[in-house]
């Protein structure tokens, strides 16, 4: 079953002479799947997220979630963006921000407060949903983001570089909690990130752009087991091979590599 | 958008205001009476200009701003700084302050005319009465603005009080100062004109008044569009002195 | 509070007025009777009739041009504040009107209608608190925090409901800037405004006091008057306070940071 199709997305910003960011984007998400992002700064990838997230329009190209064309922000897709802090409203409380996406699904309040409750537990901040968001600490925020993304029930998750403004004992914190969340709530994720560790420990598969005008470099599978642990995965031999695999590729794609012709 | 676009659309727009004010009166949408065509009114305004009087009235206005400005200035800052370096002073006065503050400065009108009448010693007081507390207002935020790390370190080297106002407290509270004046000059203008307006002090504000209730109806918006352009000049003057001292102020402060 | 600050904050106006008492108690100048004078004048001066035709009237016509100023100015101001172009056509045009010293308009409003009934004041009253609001409210809403606006976006928000939760919240400490200057200037014109033609109101009794030289009698309406700014301005900060407390909070944390 796939959940997002994207079939050669091209983006060209204007301007004088366009600048053409991405040429063609061609990938699949299979339901349940949790596919990572990399590439070299400035490859695009937060274009690629807010094009599939349709915050931007595409200057070429498809992108179907569930058999659906995308040409707006569709229903059944959330987005956890990088900066918690302006993305979460800083007038209402943790609680009221959870809510707020399920207000606008036009949901019951007993059902509201039930899957606000059922979020808030999964990211163990039940006991903040008084509070507000700048009372919190940053990763904490985040925290608050995924949790109100995970109450809206989407059918695809897409996060942009969230974990990019944390600092790195969070970060770790954090990218448990995302596999955990996924593996129990089934939901399929797209993850961008600038961190190649980042993504080899986190993904499924892992999609390498090269740099502007971008495509995929290539789509490298992550041969490794379901279950994941900080320390002994990333210890582990087959993690290296992955991760040095995707490092190299990222060095060429800063070179201006191009991914060999099929 | 481009700053090209941005001052064209601006532009644009002023020239629809002054087409809109050139064409309801003449296509009777309004009356003429009441609003006269744009045309008549820069007419009015030329001969005001080629007259004496305008320019005596223009300068009297000038004065009596610049006049309670610095006098509010100049007691803003010197009442703000100390009252803002000596906790104690800060303490007491806070709620005489806050209480003072508010009191509309058009209260006091009748006071005035009853001791200085249309003397320009009349608009002096309400001039200064309300520029004075935007001045004191923001030297006070500016004083307790100063790092307190950088004043326990003047202090530990025993500079003298002096010495730690010019060289700690004035370079942190200036900004402030700026912020303070340009607040300062915009209400200075108002009040002159409305004194001059209401009780007939010398100057754009009484010409204005007398246009009116003598019929001159183009006269009057002439005037009108006049005192405007000085609040434009005054705004945009002050506004422009405030973001290059603020500019001074955050890069010697990242300095630091 | 503790007795302290109580003490602090009474003290010095205690003192002041005292100081006014005790100067002014042998006075035999015109313009500065006694205050005890003052003090007497006051229950006989302001009776139930004054209150009820002069006091409120004024009041009355304040809340009303106040009121139209802040829901015109928020529209116009949202309007204005989310569309760039709109911006860049209106900005000149409405720096040049707000550089009219409000009190100007007074004559100008006076051609149109004569300046003696209710409506001309409250038109005074309601165009010059009406600019403060306006362009406070542009600017909030220009400034905006995009990723805001794209949460909102990404979350499908109606517009309606991005307007009232995510727009004019995100705006409000602006506005609420922009409100309060309003109000002062509102209070100014109300007084004005009925300096320039009365019938009947606060101003328009302190003049008629002056005017016949009943000089306890004015300075019991200028303090009346001062008195109600201060109350006004009060209860603007009480409102203020609560609903912006979200505001607050947050410029403490990032100044903690």
């Amino acid at each position: 079953m796939i959940a997002l199709d994207v079939a050669g997305l091209a983006k060209t910003y204007p301007g004088p002479g366009g600048v053409e960011a991405v040429r063609d984007l061609t990938f699949q998400v299979g339901r349940g799947e949790l596919v990572c992002v990399v590439g070299p700064s400035g490859a695009g990838k937060t274009t690629l997220l807010r094009c599939v997230a349709g915050l931007l329009d595409l200057s070429g190209g498809r992108i179907s979630l569930d058999g659906t064309p995308v040409t707006g922000p569709p229903a059944g897709m959330a987005v956890v963006f990088q900066e918690y802090g302006r993305s979460l409203f800083p007038w209402l409380t943790v609680r009221k921000n959870v809510e707020l996406p399920l207000k606008e699904k036009g949901l019951a309040k007993a059902a509201r407060t039930a899957k606000v409750d059922a979020a808030l537990e999964s990211v163990g901040l039940l006991e903040s949903a008084g509070a507000h968001p700048w009372q919190l600490s940053g990763g904490m925020q985040q925290r608050v983001a995924i949790a109100r993304a995970v109450a809206y029930e989407p059918s695809v998750l897409l996060m942009d570089e969230p974990f990019a403004a944390v600092d790195a004992q969070t970060r770790a914190d954090l990218e448990d909690l995302v596999r955990e969340l996924w593996q129990r709530l089934a939901v399929t994720i797209l993850f961008v990130t600038h961190d190649i560790d980042e993504s080899v420990y986190l993904g499924q598969r892992v999609l390498v752009l090269s740099n502007r005008p971008t495509v995929i470099l290539e789509d490298v599978p992550v041969d490794l087991p379901e279950h994941r642990d900080q320390l002994a995965t990333r210890s582990s031999p087959e993690f290296a091979r992955i991760r040095t695999h995707v490092y190299e590729l990222v060095q060429l794609a800063k070179k201006g590599g191009r991914p060999d012709p099929e | 958008m481009t700053r090209t676009r941005t001052a064209a659309l601006g532009l644009l727009g002023l020239a629809l205001l002054v087409a809109g004010t050139e064409a309801l009166p003449r296509l009777n949408v309004v009356d003429r009476r009441f609003l006269p065509p744009f045309s008549s009114m820069t007419v009015a305004l030329a001969r005001q200009l080629r007259g004496a009087e305008f320019w005596t009235a223009l300068a009297e206005t000038l004065r009596g701003w610049a006049l309670g400005l610095a006098v509010a200035m100049a007691a803003g800052i010197a009442v703000g700084v100390v009252i803002g370096s000596v906790p104690f002073l800060r303490a007491v006065t806070a709620s005489t302050i806050e209480f003072l503050r508010p009191i509309p400065s058009v209260a006091l009108i009748p006071l005035v005319v009853l001791i200085y009448g249309s003397r320009p010693q009349s608009a002096l007081v309400l001039v200064v009465y309300a520029a004075f507390w935007q001045v004191l207002v923001q030297v006070l935020y500016g004083v307790a603005d100063v790092d307190p790390v950088v004043r326990d370190t003047a202090r530990s080297y025993r500079f003298s009080r002096r010495t730690i106002v010019r060289t700690v407290v004035w370079p942190t509270a200036m900004p402030y100062v700026v912020t303070g004046f340009r607040l300062a000059a915009s209400v200075a203008l108002i009040l002159e004109v409305t004194a001059e307006l209401i009780i007939g002090v010398p100057g754009l504000g009484r010409s204005i008044g007398v246009a009116q209730s003598s019929g001159a109806v183009p006269q009057t918006y002439a005037l009108v569009l006049v005192v405007g352009l000085i609040g434009v000049a005054v705004n945009v003057a002050t506004r422009s002195v405030e973001r290059r001292a603020l500019r001074w102020h955050i890069s010697v402060r990242r300095d630091l | 509070m503790t007795p302290r600050r109580v003490l602090a904050a009474l003290g010095l106006p205690v003192v002041l007025i005292a100081l006014w008492w005790l100067v002014s108690a042998s006075s035999t100048s015109f313009f500065w009777p006694p205050l005890s004078t003052i003090v007497r004048a006051f229950p006989q001066t302001w009776t139930a009739d004054p209150i009820l035709h002069d006091v409120l009237p004024s009041l009355a016509r304040l809340t009303t041009g106040y009121l139209v100023a802040l829901v015109a100015g928020v529209a116009a101001g949202t309007a204005i504040g989310s569309s760039p172009t709109l911006r860049a056509l209106c900005e000149p045009a409405l720096e040049f009107l707000r550089a009219i010293p409000p009190p100007v308009l007074i004559p100008v409003i006076a051609l149109f209608a004569g300046y003696t009934g209710a409506t001309s004041k409250v038109v005074t009253i309601a165009l010059g608190c009406l600019w403060p609001i306006l362009l406070n409210t542009v600017e909030g809403v220009r400034s905006l925090d995009e990723v805001l606006r794209d949460t909102a976006r990404s979350y499908r928000l109606g517009r309606v409901a991005t307007l009232r939760q995510v727009v004019l919240r995100g705006a409000s400490p602006r506005i609420a800037t922009g409100a309060r200057q309003a109000l002062s200037i509102g209070v100014i014109l109300m007084v004005i405004s009925e300096l320039f033609g009365a019938d009947r109101g606060l101003g328009a009794a302190i003049v008629q006091f002056q005017r016949g030289f009943a000089i306890p009698q004015m300075w019991t309406g200028i303090i009346l008057l001062g008195l109600l700014g201060v109350a006004l301005s009060g209860l603007f900060r009480l409102v203020e306070h609560r609903s912006l407390a979200w505001y607050r909070g947050l410029r403490q944390s990032e100044r903690g940071m």
